[in-house]
């Protein structure tokens, strides 16, 4: 059942980020580096592509997700194109995420105020 | 009991109960984001026949506009605040930290205030995530081939 897989560990992962959180004096901001950093290292351990067939999106919602695509698009670059994959392969994937943040953040600044 | 022992346990139990509360609450918002993203997931697959990885880029994309959106608006500010790491860990936070920082430092002008403070919160998971994706990938290929 993949929906209840999705919740399980998506769930989890924030699960784990809040006890740090709240445990340590760690900030988001250090969570949220440490967890792109960890989705690195799963996906290196070819552990991340195992979560995301388990869970699907319960899996790409997270930043780590982030850190998953990175390596998954050098290692593809490299395959491509050699060392100079590892240079212009590395954000091809996560070119999506990052420009429609960038986009839409930059517009929506224009169009709205801050609060206070 | 006296007033003070009785204040003591209070001290003692209070932070806990927090704690175990957040925790659930993390861990609720944050499944109800998967599950959210697997439905949408399952929605662009069935209905617009895409591909899955073609549906999660989408997926991404979307949840980057609401949770912009949402953060523009002014209200996803108090529900990161209350559900914390179940709503930054995922991709909402990365958006989220982006168009506050964009909206909080345009004042200071476009380029010295919302250009120089764009990445501000987002710049570390770019940076600690390409650093450590580029040597990781050098290793993989060595070892993996």
């Amino acid at each position: 059942m993949i929906f209840l897989n999705a919740f399980l560990l998506s769930g989890v992962f924030c699960l784990i980020a809040q006890i740090i959180l709240d445990n340590t004096k760690l900030t988001p901001g250090h969570i949220t580096s440490i967890f792109t950093v960890l989705g690195a290292v799963l996906s290196f351990l070819g552990i991340y592509p195992k979560l995301i067939s388990w869970a699907g999106a319960g899996a790409t919602v997270q930043i780590s997700n982030f850190g998953h695509m990175l390596y998954l698009s050098a290692v593809e670059g490299f395959h491509e194109m050699g060392i100079l994959g590892f240079f212009s392969g590395l954000l091809v994937k996560s070119s999506a995420a990052i420009t429609a943040a960038v986009v839409i953040a930059f517009v929506f600044s224009l169009v709205f105020k801050p609060k206070n | 009991m006296n007033k003070d022992e009785y204040q003591k346990l209070v001290e003692e139990f209070t932070p806990k109960e927090k704690k175990f509360k957040n925790a659930v609450l993390a861990f609720l918002v944050g499944g109800a984001i998967g599950i959210f993203g697997q439905v949408v997931v399952s929605i662009f697959v069935e209905s617009f026949g895409m591909e899955m990885k073609e549906a999660c880029v989408w997926l991404c994309i979307l949840m980057i506009f609401i949770a912009s959106l949402f953060t523009a608006l002014g209200f996803f500010d108090n529900w990161v605040s209350k559900c914390k790491a179940g709503l930054f860990l995922p991709t909402t936070g990365f958006a989220h930290s982006i168009t506050s920082s964009a909206l909080d430092y345009r004042r200071d002008g476009f380029i010295t205030g919302l250009g120089a403070n764009f990445f501000k919160l987002a710049g570390s998971v770019i940076l600690y995530g390409m650093v450590s994706a580029f040597f990781l990938s050098i290793l993989g290929v060595i070892i993996y081939g």
